[in-house]
């Protein structure tokens, strides 16, 4: 589904500066793009697998069998990645000998050739290998019938072992064997090992890749260690495996899908309280002082990044450490942020610009980012060169003179006012008051850390002590979590009096090779006073109360946001001239024009770019540039070391050192 | 003040420390209290972490004088609770100092402190109890002289964290016997500990399980109680399992491990359970492990050893687990040579495990092996096993021997061991020479190894009789302990199974006859049994029979009439009707019973009787009376014999035996009947 070129869009807009039918011009547009849209309803976003959720385990649910494996296997081996790595679920129709019957699901195999002797022995691995990021993985194996003479093999071997033997008899293989209860290790002898086992037993396996052990048991009894060659466990497909060698034999396979006989778990627990004990006791030595003055570097230069000014200050007093940056920087990149987040890119840009006159010149990707997210905030009516128009206030639309909140200092008085009123006078965990004098009212400061009560009147009171830390569900780690929460947020609370203004921050955002790392999603609540509708606040808005339009339902918004479509599309033109085709920037453009093919842009397919939550990365990439042209380090090192932490882990998985499963980084992150 | 202190401290660095002390003790002594506080505060950091201080206080006799400003009640709360502190100091010395606060009562003053309201003052009291009373020097029973004290104790449990942890600690060294563990549970012990069991203290849950485990040792009542305990509506078990989980730590996994063996081996918890069979078992094997402290391996494995000796499954389950007897074998290497060299601490401590080691091994082999043939295979077929044991016999830890010669007799009850390893590592000889000076209880296990030793198949046999053990044995039937008069009869009595005539012509002359017959009314049925048994080899084989008969025959007859006359069980009146038989299988000893026809008729009655094994044993002894003997002395007296048993026959037919015989062989009892038919066809002949 190749999209046909952005061009569509082109006589969409000259239609739509006819200014006498705006509306039914719109329509036409919509139509037009909606034809080129199903490529955006096929992105991977929206396909995207979330089959699995985190809710904990539990056993008693028997609903749906395939659910209660996956919820299983999530709950035991949480550091799989299965994307990358997936977990065996079943016997292999296609890696197995042709002596081998699968049946029920590939769980069950029975033997179906002539078994004369040992070279009619036939062996089925499981569909997958097992990931080294599992650190212990386990199985179980239950007799359905011993057949003829029993020689049933349990164990385990790597991709390409010949399949016309049973497990442990080759190279890279291990095995188990009911007939005379000995092991196999990559021997055509075995040694005494167990107990024989026969019909009705449950025998199991299990891998340990921390120590390079595996052992098997009987009916959940342990039956003792077994050494597995380094080289095989490096072997990168180490496989589940079953063979049988008389006509007979029945086994059925539980890979999760039934609570195991043997308390896997349990064991599991123990190693995971050994890595951890490790952890926690890794002798420091004398460097303990070293120590200390690294930890308070991070914490301060992390709060410095995100521009927490007063919070670094303070913490910079207590500990006798130094602040790199100048404070009048600190707070600059801060208001600039701020105003990301708030949705009004419009002004951001324009504050970047002239606080940092040559950064977006040399960052025409950054710059081209910026003002399609601009665009996107037209459609959502928060950008303030739309908002301002819809607006009936005419003291809002005066205090609009082309270039929104170009000057600092504009309306100090004023907004020093609201600060007063909703803040602590000290203001000791946010911005001091002068800094973010803006004509939109983007008062009051950010409360670090403090915010997170919905209400408007809950946040009245706790927002001036810091200490109240109120951690919610929806402003947790994770960004995505807090989507449903804070989607509409911005829109439906300005029903009162009262102007709630909701902010979302980022606060860290680690660009490792696969994830990007969201340390926490501040929800930040500002109370005006009752007055402040006169004055014209930006993003108050009457109409929107009742139910969200596009650009705010003006029409004058919608022309301006039209108008600015087409700069854009000149700007991707303008860009490509100069540096050649960029698929990112046309995806971009694609799909935040496709909002427009919509009459209710918040509930489409692509409508999830409408979400606050989506400035964040934006903002933390302005943030980021901001700081390298300063000669700052991009991320704070704080983030650094935590992406490099959960890299390492990852890598560990990778060369298939096991430990890495009981050393996740979210275990130690509260 | 300040100036007062420097003069004595630095005199005391000079000279001697006694000065020091004395003037701390003399401060206890000023009239002004409040001076007498600040010398006790003062003593309190004198003493802390200073043996030798706390030594010097107590010869200089601070103790009693601390006792008597403790149960002053005119004492102020504070004096009160900081003497109770410095007495908890001084016994945190050694454990002469504890026997000296013992021997000033301190116990009884402390224990009436507990009556005072003042929480800070019981907590410091129960604090300086507890140490006590978990020193070994401290004689358990002073706890119980007073019958309030435990009721008191159980009331203050609840008042803070400091009196559960320091309360539940007393009770946990103090419940050595069942009468401790009646008096502690009739309290309502398990009620107001079975709480603690999830507090969050650490601690405190620790000394509450500790509890449980002494409370439910051996202890059928309170193991039954304990079963139907709910702690937040979850059973105890359940309790116990969640503290055996692998990450909690090892000390709480293996006390509920105990809990749970105590609870199942009282029978309060079925042996296959699977909270015994999934988790105690495997958790007890897994403390075995070479990975635990030496301490924790040998409670494992003893705890390991008591769960599951009277179950063979449960020996079976562990025998496979873990390569538990592999395991063990390394309980051996110790003191290793590798730490010999490198540390001279380890070596210590390991030198001073050693011994507990290996008979916790010992125990946990003979236990494993009493019952499964295979396991037994295993654990003779471990590396160095047999000289482990053999060596083990001549140690000089008698916990050592007993625990050795218990896993030989467990291993002895194999015949396949007894005929391979035992002969081949000439296991007899350590084990005679165990016998000769040992005390009772490895007496007992050894003289049980060499019945089995004595087996006529067993290849050890010669040798051991030629050590002189009959003198032995015969000694062993005097001792005043049944169980090893009947280890010496049975031995006997193996030994003269199928024997030659020398060897029971020995054992009659060395037991002597009247030894034999005072045996034969002993007490002990077992004894009795064993005995009877011993005369039943005995008088086996015709020769044997008539020869023994023709010196002893006039008092077996009498012990028999005795016997027969007597009250018994089923089974030595069968035995005995069987020496009956033997007795009627010899060639001249026929004619005691045939002349005495009180015994025919004894033997008649018997016919009759109710029991079948009886009634067999009777109608045996009559067949072999009535027996046509040409078959066998035909050579030599054929006339002569053949003349006696139509003798027999004619008189025996006159006592009405024929139609006795012939309404038996109608007998349902197909064994009885075929034997009737036997007896009926000599008639015919």
């Amino acid at each position: 589904l190749s999209f046909p070129e952005a061009a569509t869009l082109k006589p969409a807009c000259c239609g739509t500066t006819l200014p006498r039918s705006p509306c039914s011009s719109l329509q036409f547009t919509l139509l037009l793009i909606r034809g080129c849209h199903t490529a955006a309803i096929f992105s991977p976003q929206s396909l995207s697998l979330s089959a699995y959720s985190s809710s904990p385990l539990t056993r008693a649910r028997s609903g749906n069998p395939e659910h209660e494996l996956n919820e299983r296997l999530k709950h035991l081996y949480p550091a799989v990645n299965e994307e990358e790595t997936p977990l065996p679920r079943s016997w292999s129709p296609k890696d197995k000998y042709s002596y081998i019957g699968l049946s029920q699901n590939n769980l069950r195999v029975h033997y179906k050739g002539h078994g004369k002797n040992h070279k009619d022995a036939a062996s089925v691995r499981a569909t997958h290998p097992i990931p080294a990021a599992c650190g212990i993985y386990y199985f179980e194996v239950k007799i359905v019938s011993k057949g003829r003479d029993g020689y049933m093999g349990i164990g385990l071997s790597a991709q390409g072992v010949n399949m016309n033997r049973l497990p442990g008899w080759d190279k890279h293989s291990y095995g188990y064997h009911g007939d005379d209860g000995h092991s196999f290790c990559s021997s055509g002898t075995g040694q005494p090992y167990g107990p024989t086992f026969t019909t009705g037993d449950v025998i199991g396996c299990c891998v340990n890749l921390i120590n390079n052990t595996c052992f098997y048991t009987k009916n959940g009894i342990s039956l003792g260690r077994v050494l597995i060659s380094f080289y095989t466990l490096y072997q990168p497909n180490l496989y589940p495996t079953v063979g049988l060698q008389t006509p007979g034999e029945i086994v059925d396979a539980n890979f999760g899908q039934q609570p195991f006989v043997f308390d896997i778990e349990d064991y599991m627990s123990e190693w995971r309280a050994k890595i951890h004990g490790m952890i926690a006791r890794f002798p420091i030595g004398e460097r303990l002082g070293e120590w200390q003055v690294v930890l308070q570097n991070m914490v301060s230069s992390y709060l410095v990044h995100h521009g927490y000014c007063a919070t670094a200050t303070a913490f910079a007093r207590a500990t006798e450490t130094l602040i790199q940056e100048d404070q009048t920087s600190i707070k600059n990149r801060q208001r600039i942020q701020k105003l990301v987040l708030a949705g009004r890119v419009g002004e951001a840009i324009e504050a970047t610009q002239q606080l940092y006159p040559t950064l977006l010149e040399h960052n025409p990707n950054l710059l081209f980012m910026l003002k399609c997210r601009q665009f996107v905030e037209m459609v959502n009516g928060t950008d303030s060169e739309v908002c301002c128009l819809s607006v009936r206030s005419p003291k809002s639309q005066d205090s609009y003179p082309g270039s929104p909140g170009l000057t600092p200092r504009h309306a100090a008085g004023n907004a020093h006012l609201h600060a007063a009123g909703a803040d602590s006078p000290t203001c000791s965990n946010g911005v001091t008051p002068p800094a973010k004098s803006k004509s939109h009212g983007f008062t009051g400061g950010v409360k670090y850390a403090s915010v997170s009560s919905s209400s408007a009147s809950a946040s009245s009171s706790t927002s001036s002590s810091p200490s109240s830390v109120n951690y919610s569900e929806s402003n947790s780690s994770d960004s995505t979590k807090s989507q449903p929460h804070s989607a509409n947020s911005t829109q439906e609370t300005s029903d009162s009096e009262m102007d709630v203004e909701a902010e979302h921050y980022t606060n860290g955002v680690v660009e490792g090779s696969s994830a990007r790392i969201m340390n926490g999603t501040y929800k930040h609540e500002e109370i005006l006073q009752p007055d402040d509708n006169s004055i014209g606040n930006g993003v108050t808005n009457d109409s929107c109360s009742n139910g969200r339009q596009l650009c705010g339902g003006n029409q004058a918004a919608t022309e301006r946001m039209i108008q600015f479509g087409r700069e854009l599309q000149m700007l991707n033109e303008q860009l490509c001239r100069e540096y050649g085709k960029n698929t990112t920037h046309k995806k971009m453009l694609q799909d935040a024009f496709s909002l427009l093919a919509y009459s209710d842009p918040w509930n489409c397919p692509v409508g999830q770019q409408l979400d606050p939550t989506q400035r964040e990365s934006l903002c933390s990439a302005l943030n980021s540039a901001i700081l390298v042209s300063q000669n700052l380090p991009k991320q704070p090192p704080l983030m650094l070391a935590l992406g490099q932490a959960t890299e390492c882990v990852q890598l560990m998985a990778r060369v298939r050192s096991g430990s890495c499963s009981f050393a996740r980084v979210d275990n130690f992150l509260h | 003040m300040a100036c007062l202190l420097e003069a004595p401290l630095r005199i005391s660095v000079l000279s001697e420390v006694t000065a020091t002390s004395r003037h701390y003790v003399d401060r206890l002594f000023d009239p002004d209290p409040q001076k007498v506080l600040q010398g006790v505060i003062d003593m309190k950091n004198a003493v802390i972490g200073n043996n030798k201080q706390k030594a010097n206080l107590i010869v200089l006799g601070a103790v009693p004088r601390l006792l008597y400003l403790l149960q002053q009640s005119s004492s102020s709360p504070e004096l009160r609770t900081e003497c109770a502190v410095v007495l908890g100091s001084l016994a945190m010395g050694t454990e002469n100092n504890i026997k000296s606060l013992v021997d000033c009562h301190i116990i009884p003053a402390l224990l009436q402190g507990l009556l005072c309201p003042d929480l800070i003052f019981i907590e410091a009291c129960l604090r300086c109890l507890r140490t006590v009373f978990i020193s070994p020097v401290t004689p358990v029973q002073l706890l119980y002289t007073d019958p309030t004290v435990i009721p008191h104790l159980m009331s203050l449990l609840s008042r803070s964290q400091r009196t559960q942890e320091y309360i539940t600690q007393i009770f946990s060294h103090c419940c050595k016997t069942p009468e401790h563990q009646t008096v502690l549970f009739s309290h309502g012990a398990i009620q107001n500990i079975a709480p603690l069991l999830i507090y969050h203290s650490y601690k405190v849950r620790m000394q509450a399980l500790k509890c449980f485990s002494v409370l439910a040792y051996e202890n059928t009542q309170v193991s039954m109680t304990l079963v139907n305990v709910l702690v937040e509506g979850e059973l105890l078990s359940q309790v116990f399992v969640r503290m055996m989980q692998r990450d909690q730590p090892i000390e709480m996994q293996l006390t509920a491990a105990k809990c749970l063996t105590y609870m199942c081996r009282a029978g309060a918890i079925r042996t296959d359970d699977s909270c015994v069979v999934l988790k105690a078992l495997p958790c007890l094997v897994r403390m075995c492990s070479k990975e635990h402290l030496l301490e924790e391996r040998v409670e494992g494995a003893e705890t390991l050893a008591y769960l599951m000796e009277p179950d063979v499954e449960l020996q079976r389950i562990a025998s496979t687990t873990d390569h538990l007897v592999a395991m063990l074998a390394d309980y051996f290497k110790y003191p290793s040579s590798v730490s010999a060299i490198n540390d001279i601490k380890r070596l210590d401590h390991d030198l001073k495990h050693a011994h507990e080691l290996r008979q916790a091994a010992f125990k946990l082999y003979a236990s494993l092996g009493s019952n499964d043939e295979d396991i037994r295979k295993k654990i003779t077929e471990t590396e160095n096993m047999m000289d482990r044991i053999v060596s083990g016999l001549s140690e000089s830890s008698i916990k050592v021997r007993l625990a050795a010669v218990r896993c030989l007799h467990s291993l002895s009850r194999s015949v396949q061991q007894l005929r391979t390893s035992f002969h081949d590592h000439a296991v007899w000889k350590p084990l005679m020479k165990l016998l000769q000076n040992a005390p009772d209880e490895v007496l007992v296990m050894a003289s049980s190894t060499l019945c089995n030793l004595l087996l006529e198949f067993s290849p050890s046999k010669e040798p051991i009789l030629e050590s002189g053990v009959i003198e032995l044995l015969c000694g062993l039937t005097q001792s005043d302990s049944p169980a090893l008069r009947v280890n010496g009869i049975w031995a006997l009595m193996n030994m003269a199974f199928q024997a030659d005539q020398k060897v029971k012509v020995e054992i009659v002359r060395s037991l002597g006859t009247e030894q034999l017959f005072r045996l034969l009314s002993d007490p002990d049925s077992n004894v009795l049994m064993k005995t009877l048994g011993l005369l039943r080899n005995l008088l086996s084989t015709r020769t044997h029979i008539d020869q023994i008969m023709s010196s002893h025959g006039k008092q077996i007859m009498q012990a028999v009439t005795l016997i027969l006359e007597a009250e018994h069980s089923i089974e030595v009146k069968e035995q005995t009707l069987c020496i009956l038989a033997n007795i009627a299988d010899g060639n001249a000893a026929k004619e005691l019973i045939m002349t005495n026809d009180d015994m025919l008729q004894k033997i008649k009655h018997y016919m009759g009787h109710s029991n079948v094994k009886l009634q067999l044993a009777a109608t045996f002894c009559i067949s072999n009376l009535i027996w046509n003997e040409e078959d066998v002395q035909a050579v030599v007296n054929s006339d002569c014999a053949h003349k006696g048993s139509q003798e027999r026959q004619d008189k025996l037919r006159e006592m009405g035996f024929v139609d006795v015989l012939h309404k038996l062989t109608q007998a349902s009892d197909p064994n009885l009947c075929d034997r009737a038919k036997t007896a009926m066809q000599q008639y015919l002949a």
